[in-house]
C-alpha cells in the first residue's frame, strides 16, 4: 500500500498552486507562468494518480481519514477506488493539456492569472468530488464546482450572455447541488452513516426503505442538473459564453461528467428498481435524442458541441439507466471516449474562433486551405463523435447498441430504447458532419472577420494528442484502456463482473447493423438537409420550447413579480404599519401561547408593601404621562420618562441589586442629556393646531385598544414568571464559584467580566460599533431647514451681548450657569475619582467597568455644559475613538492573553496583593478586561454625546467636511 | 410585592406600545425607552424577587443571596439600551433633516 497521505496531498495541490498564481501574477511573462504552473500541476497529478495504480488494480481502495467531528461521526475521508482512479486521470490530464492549450487561446490582455487560478481551483474541486469518502463532503465539492464554473462562464463578465449564462448555470447546478444535499441526508439517515464505504454496502437497506423514492428522485436532481439532462439541459448551451478552454475542460470533459459520476457511483445502492430504471432511463433516453436533433440545427459552434454533450451524456445516463452490470461497464467506457474527442472537438472549435474571430457556421467554411493540421485533427475528433468504425467513439456505440437490444424492461421500452438509439445516432452523425464538412470543407468563405493560418504548434498539440488517444483507443481497446476500465467497473460493481470483450471486430452482429444503418441515414440526412440546416434559425418543434425561456420567466416571476406583488398588497413601506403589525404578531403569539398552556395566575400569593405600591403609582403616573405628553409636550415627556426611569432605579435598590441601580441612574443621565441635545432639531408641535380627522380618532382608539391588550398581557406573564418557583438554574454555579473561580466577591461583576467574558465582548463591540455609527451618520448631518438658525433665546442672548458695549461674545451664557458653572468644574476631579474607585472596587463590591465608565464621561459631559465645548476643547484633548479602540483592543488581548499559557480564550487568572496604604486588592486578569470595557463606555458614551453636541456650534450651511466631530 | 411590579411592567409596557404605534419619532424614542424599563424589569423579576438579600458574597449560604444572574443580563441591556436609544435618535435626527418632518415614516399625512 503507498503513503497514505498521498490522497490529502493530491487534494490540496491544485488548490494550492491556484493560489500561489495569484500571489505570483506580477511575476515574469504572466501567461506563461500560470500555465506552466496549471500544466505542471495537472501532469503532477496524474503522475501520483498513476503511482497508485497498483493500489486499486485489483478492487482495492485507497482511504486517508482525517478526524474533524468524531463526536458527530463526520470525519474527512479521502477515498481512492478504481473508478475515481479513472475520473482522477481524466481530470488531471486534460486539466494539463487544457493549460497548454490555453497559453495560447487565451489574449495576454484578459485577467491571466485569475483564470488560470480558477481552472486550478476548479481541478482542485472536481478531484474533491471523485476522492471523497464521505457523501457531504461530497457534495461540498460538488457545489464548489459549481461555484468555479459560475465564475469561468462568467470570466468576460463584461458581456451581457456571460453574466446570463453565468447566473442560469449557477442557479440551475446549485440548485440541484441542494437537492442532492437533501437526498444525501436522508441516505445518511436510512443508512446511519455518510460513509461511502457504508452506503455502498447498504444497497439492499435504501431499496427497501420507504423513503427509497424521495431520496432516489433528490440525488437524481441533483446529477440530471449537473450533468444537464432534459429538462434541465438548457444552461449547458448558455454556459458556452466561457472561455474556450473552460468550455472544454468543465463543459465537456469534466465537470458536466460529475452527474454520471454519481448516477454510477450510487448505481449499486440506488439502482436495478423499476423507478430507477423508468426515471434514470427515461431521462437519458430524452436528452440522448433531443441533445442530437438539436445540435443538428444549431448554428453556433461551440452550440453544436453543447448541445452533442448533452446527447452524449443522456447515452451514458440511459446505459446506467438501463440496469445491467454491461451497461455500466460500457457508461464508464464512453465517459472516458466522450471526454476525449469532445475536449479535442472544443479545443478545436475554439482554434477555429481564434483564427477566424467567428463561431457562425453559416459564415464559416472551407478552412481546411488555411489550418491542414487543424482540419485533420478535427476531422478525427469528429468521426470518433460520430462513432465511425476505428475510434473510440466507434467502440462504446456498439456497446451501447448491444445494451439497448438486450433491455428487457418490457415490450415497449425495448422497442423504443432501439429506435431511439439508432435515431439519436443517425442525428450524431448528421450534426458530426455538419461541424467537420461545415467548417473545414465545402466552399471557401470569403466574409470572414480574419484572415484565418494555422494556430500555433501548442495550441494544436493538445487537439492532436487527444486526437490521438481516440485514434489508439479505437484500434487498440484491449491494451490501450483494458486494465483502466476493468479496475474502474471492478470497484463499482464488485465481483459482479459482466464478461466482455474489447475489440474492434465482434463478426457482423445486429449492433453493427444498426450502427450501419444509423450511419448511412446520417449522411443521407446531412445530404438531404444540408442546405435546410444552414438556414434554419432554431430546430423545428423543439425549437419554440426554450428551457432558457422558460427559465427566465420563472425567474422573472419568482424574482420580481411575486415580491412585487406581495410588496403592492401589504403596506410594508410604511414604518408606523410594520411596527403595528410586530405588535399584532407579538399579541397572537403570546395569545396562542397562553391559550395552550395557562399561566396559573395566583393572585394570594402575594403580599402588597403599601411603600412598594406607593412608589410604583407615582412610577405608573409618570409614564402614562409620558404617554401622553410626547406629541406636543416633550420637555415635560422626557421628564416624566426619567421619572420612571427613576422609580425602576430605586426598584432596583429595594429588590437587591445594587449594581443595576447605579447602573440605571447613570444611564439615566446620559440619555436624558442625549435626547436634550437632540430635541433642538426636532420641528416645533404646538397642541391643537391640526383638526384631528375621524381616521386618526379611530387609531388613537384602536391603539390604547392594543396598548392595554399588551399591558394585561405583559403583566400576566410577569406576575406568572414571578410566582412560578424556578427550577434549579445556573446561578447557583455562579455564585459557588465566583470567589473560588473568579477571585470577587460581586457575583454579577465576576459574571461579565469573567464567566461570560465573551458575551461582554460582544456587548462592548456592539456599543463600539453604534457609537461609530452615531459619529459617522452625524458628520453627514444635515438639519432641516426650519431649524438652522439658533434658537430664539440663544439669539436675544447674542443680540444683547453684542449691543452692549462692555459685554463680550457668550458673557450672557457664562453669567448664566456661572455658579452651576463653577461647582462642576470644582466637582468634576470629583467625580472622575469616584468613577475609579467605582471601577477599582468593582470585583469585590457594587461598581464595575459599565458603571466607572459612564460616570467618568458623565463628569466630561458636565464640564461641556457647564464651560461649553469650545472652553473644554481648548484645555482638554478627548479622544474618544482612541479610548474605544484601546478599550476593545485591551479586552480582546486579555482574552487572548490566557491562549499564550495554554489555556481556552477568556480564562482569567487572580491573586490578591497587599499594596501599603491600598491594603489588600484583588488582582485578576478579570480586571485587565473590565478595564477595557471601561475604556469603551467612556469612549462610546462621550463619543455620541460630544458628536451630537458639536451640531449646535457648526456654522449653518458649512461644508460637512469641515465638521469637527471628534473633540 | 409581585402583584404591584407585575401591574407596574404591564403599565410601562402599556404606555410604550401605545407611543410606538404613534406617528411622531419622539414618541416612539420615548416608547421604546420606557419598553426597555418594562422589559429591564421583567427579565430583573424572572425567578423571583428578594427584599433585604445580600448582593455580594460574604462568606454566608448560598441561598440568601440575590440571584446574579438576571442582575447581569440586565446591566448590560441597560448599556446597550442606551446606545440603542442614541442611534436611534440619530437616525431620526438624519430622517428629520432629509425629509422635512418628524413623521416615522418620511411624510406626513394619513396613508
Amino acid at each position: 500500500m503507498p503513503d497514505y497521505a498521498l490522497p490529502s496531498a493530491i487534494i490540496c495541490l491544485p488548490f494550492v498552486v491556484s493560489v500561489m498564481v495569484l500571489l505570483l501574477r506580477g511575476l515574469g511573462r504572466r501567461q506563461n507562468l500560470s500555465a506552466w504552473l496549471m500544466t505542471s500541476t495537472g501532469l503532477l497529478v496524474l503522475l501520483l494518480s498513476a503511482y497508485l495504480y497498483p493500489a486499486i488494480a485489483d478492487g482495492g481502495v485507497v482511504r486517508q481519514v482525517i478526524p474533524w467531528v468524531p463526536g458527530l461521526g463526520l470525519d474527512l475521508v479521502l477515498r481512492i477506488d478504481g473508478f475515481g482512479w479513472l475520473f482522477m486521470l481524466l481530470i488531471s490530464g486534460i486539466g494539463a493539456l487544457v493549460g497548454v492549450y490555453a497559453r495560447y487561446y487565451m489574449s495576454p490582455d484578459d485577467p491571466l492569472a485569475r483564470f488560470f487560478a480558477l481552472l486550478l481551483a476548479f481541478m482542485g474541486s472536481m478531484l474533491g468530488i471523485v476522492m471523497s469518502g464521505n457523501v457531504i463532503q461530497l457534495v461540498f465539492f460538488w457545489e464548489l464546482t459549481s461555484f468555479f464554473s459560475f465564475l469561468l462562464i462568467g470570466y468576460w463578465y463584461n458581456g451581457a450572455s456571460a453574466r446570463d449564462g453565468a447566473r442560469m448555470a449557477l442557479i440551475v447546478t446549485s440548485g440541484g447541488g441542494l437537492c442532492l444535499f437533501g437526498g444525501v441526508l436522508l441516505l445518511g439517515h436510512i443508512i446511519g452513516s455518510y460513509d461511502l464505504e457504508a452506503i455502498l454496502a447498504a444497497g439492499d437497506v435504501v431499496r427497501a426503505h420507504p423513503w427509497y423514492v424521495p431520496t432516489l428522485i433528490l440525488i437524481l436532481l441533483g446529477a440530471f442538473t449537473k450533468s444537464a439532462q432534459f429538462p434541465f439541459h438548457f444552461w449547458l448551451p448558455q454556459a458556452m459564453s466561457a472561455p474556450t478552454p473552460a468550455s472544454a475542460y468543465l463543459h465537456s470533459a469534466t465537470m458536466v461528467k460529475a452527474g454520471v459520476f454519481l448516477l454510477v457511483r450510487f448505481w449499486p445502492v440506488l439502482g436495478g428498481t423499476t423507478e430507477w430504471s423508468w426515471i434514470v432511463g427515461g431521462i437519458g433516453m430524452i436528452s440522448l435524442v433531443l441533445g442530437a436533433y438539436s445540435a443538428m440545427f444549431e448554428q453556433d459552434l461551440k452550440g453544436v458541441l453543447a448541445y452533442s454533450t448533452i446527447s452524449h451524456l443522456g447515452l451514458i445516463t440511459m446505459l446506467v439507466g438501463l440496469g445491467s452490470t454491461l451497461g455500466v461497464v460500457a457508461a464508464i467506457f464512453h465517459i472516458v471516449n466522450h471526454a476525449t474527442f469532445k475536449a479535442s472537438l472544443f479545443m478545436a472549435a475554439g482554434a477555429v474562433d481564434h483564427e477566424t474571430d467567428t463561431r457562425d457556421l453559416r459564415k464559416l467554411g472551407g478552412l481546411r486551405r488555411f489550418m491542414p493540421i487543424t482540419a485533420t485533427l478535427a476531422l478525427v475528433a469528429g468521426a470518433a463523435m460520430a462513432g465511425v468504425p476505428l475510434l473510440n467513439g466507434f467502440l462504446s456505440k456498439e456497446m451501447f447498441f448491444a445494451e439497448t437490444l438486450a433491455v428487457g424492461q418490457g415490450p415497449l421500452l425495448d422497442a423504443l430504447s432501439v429506435v431511439i438509439a439508432v435515431a439519436a445516432s443517425a442525428f450524431g452523425v448528421a450534426y458530426s458532419l455538419r461541424f467537420v464538412g461545415g467548417v473545414f470543407f465545402g466552399r471557401v468563405a470569403d466574409d470572414l472577420p480574419r484572415k484565418p493560418h494555422e494556430p500555433p504548434l501548442w495550441m494544436r498539440f493538445p487537439i492532436g494528442f487527444l486526437a490521438l488517444l481516440c485514434l489508439l483507443v479505437g484500434m487498440l481497446p484491449a491494451r490501450m484502456i483494458g486494465p483502466s476500465l476493468d479496475a474502474a467497473a471492478r470497484s463499482v460493481l464488485g465481483g459482479d463482473m459482466p464478461s466482455y470483450s474489447l475489440a474492434v471486430w465482434h463478426g457482423l452482429t445486429t449492433p453493427l447493423l444498426m450502427s450501419i444503418f444509423a450511419f448511412v441515414t446520417g449522411c443521407l440526412l446531412y445530404v438531404r438537409l444540408r442546405k435546410y440546416f444552414f438556414s434554419c434559425e432554431a430546430a423545428p418543434l423543439t425549437g419554440r420550447l426554450s428551457g432558457k425561456r422558460i427559465f427566465e420567466r420563472v425567474l422573472a416571476v419568482a424574482a420580481a413579480d411575486v415580491p412585487q406583488r406581495i410588496e403592492r398588497r401589504y403596506p410594508s413601506r410604511r414604518l408606523q404599519s410594520q411596527l403595528l403589525m410586530i405588535v399584532l404578531l407579538a399579541l397572537a403569539a403570546g395569545w396562542i401561547a397562553a391559550a395552550s398552556a395557562p399561566l396559573g395566575l395566583d393572585l394570594g400569593g402575594s403580599d402588597i408593601d403599601p411603600a412598594f405600591a406607593l412608589l410604583w403609582l407615582l412610577g405608573a403616573v409618570c409614564a402614562v404621562g409620558a404617554a401622553s405628553q410626547a406629541k406636543f409636550h416633550r420637555l415635560a415627556a422626557l421628564i416624566l420618562t426619567g421619572g420612571a426611569g427613576l422609580v425602576s432605579c430605586v426598584s432596583f435598590v429595594w429588590l437587591s441589586a445594587p449594581d443595576l441601580a447605579a447602573t440605571q441612574l447613570l444611564v439615566e443621565v446620559v440619555t436624558t442629556i442625549l435626547i436634550l441635545l437632540g430635541m433642538r432639531w426636532l420641528p416645533k408641535r404646538i397642541a391643537g393646531m391640526a383638526v384631528e380627522t375621524r381616521w386618526q380618532r379611530f387609531r388613537r382608539r384602536r391603539d390604547v385598544f392594543i396598548a392595554i391588550a399588551v399591558g394585561a398581557g405583559v403583566a400576566s406573564l410577569a406576575y406568572a414568571a414571578m410566582t412560578h418557583p424556578v427550577s434549579e438554574s445556573i446561578s447557583r454555579f455562579f455564585l459557588e464559584n465566583a470567589y473560588s473561580g473568579g477571585g470577587g466577591n460581586n457575583v454579577v461583576n465576576v459574571i461579565l467580566v469573567d464567566f461570560r467574558g465573551f458575551d461582554t465582548l460582544g456587548e462592548i463591540s456592539v456599543l463600539a460599533i453604534v457609537a461609530l455609527t452615531v459619529f459617522g451618520l452625524l458628520r453627514r448631518f444635515r438639519p432641516a431647514a426650519e431649524s438652522i438658525s439658533m434658537p430664539v433665546q440663544q439669539q436675544q442672548q447674542t443680540a444683547y451681548d453684542a449691543a452692549e458695549p462692555d459685554r463680550a461674545a457668550d458673557h450672557s451664557l457664562t453669567d448664566y450657569l456661572m455658579i452651576p458653572g463653577l461647582i462642576i468644574q470644582l466637582l468634576s476631579p470629583v467625580i472622575l475619582l469616584f468613577g475609579l474607585h467605582l471601577f477599582l472596587r468593582g470585583h469585590d463590591l457594587p461598581g464595575g467597568g459599565f458603571v466607572a465608565g459612564i460616570t467618568v464621561s458623565v463628569a466630561l459631559i458636565l464640564l461641556y455644559m457647564a464651560a461649553g465645548a469650545r472652553w473644554v476643547e481648548t484645555r482638554l484633548r478627548v479622544l474618544p475613538v482612541r479610548w474605544i479602540g484601546a478599550g476593545l483592543l485591551m479586552a480582546v488581548l486579555t482574552g487572548l492573553g490566557s491562549l499564550a499559557f495554554g489555556h481556552p480564550f477568556m480564562t482569567s487568572h487572580f491573586q490578591y496583593l497587599d499594596l501599603p496604604l491600598l491594603g489588600r486588592i484583588p488582582l485578576a486578569t478579570a480586571v485587565l478586561f473590565d478595564l477595557g470595557v471601561f475604556a469603551v463606555v467612556v469612549g462610546a458614551t462621550t463619543l455620541m454625546l460630544i458628536a451630537l453636541a458639536h451640531q449646535s456650534l457648526r456654522r449653518p450651511r458649512q461644508l460637512p467636511a469641515a465638521a469637527e466631530g471628534e473633540g | 410585592m409581585e402583584l404591584v411590579l407585575a401591574i407596574a411592567i404591564g403599565i410601562l409596557a402599556a404606555s410604550g406600545v401605545w407611543l410606538l404605534l404613534r406617528p411622531r419619532t419622539f414618541q416612539v424614542i420615548i416608547g421604546l425607552t420606557l419598553i426597555s424599563y418594562a422589559v429591564n424589569m421583567f427579565i430583573f423579576s424572572i425567578g423571583g424577587l428578594r427584599t433585604g438579600a445580600d448582593p455580594v458574597l460574604n462568606g454566608g449560604d448560598i441561598a440568601q443571596y440575590a440571584d446574579p444572574l438576571p442582575q447581569a443580563l440586565v446591566l448590560t441591556a441597560i448599556v446597550i439600551g442606551f446606545a440603542t436609544t442614541a442611534l436611534f435618535l440619530v437616525v431620526l435626527l438624519t430622517s428629520r433633516g432629509l425629509t422635512g418632518n418628524d413623521h416615522v415614516d418620511g411624510e406626513d399625512g394619513t396613508p
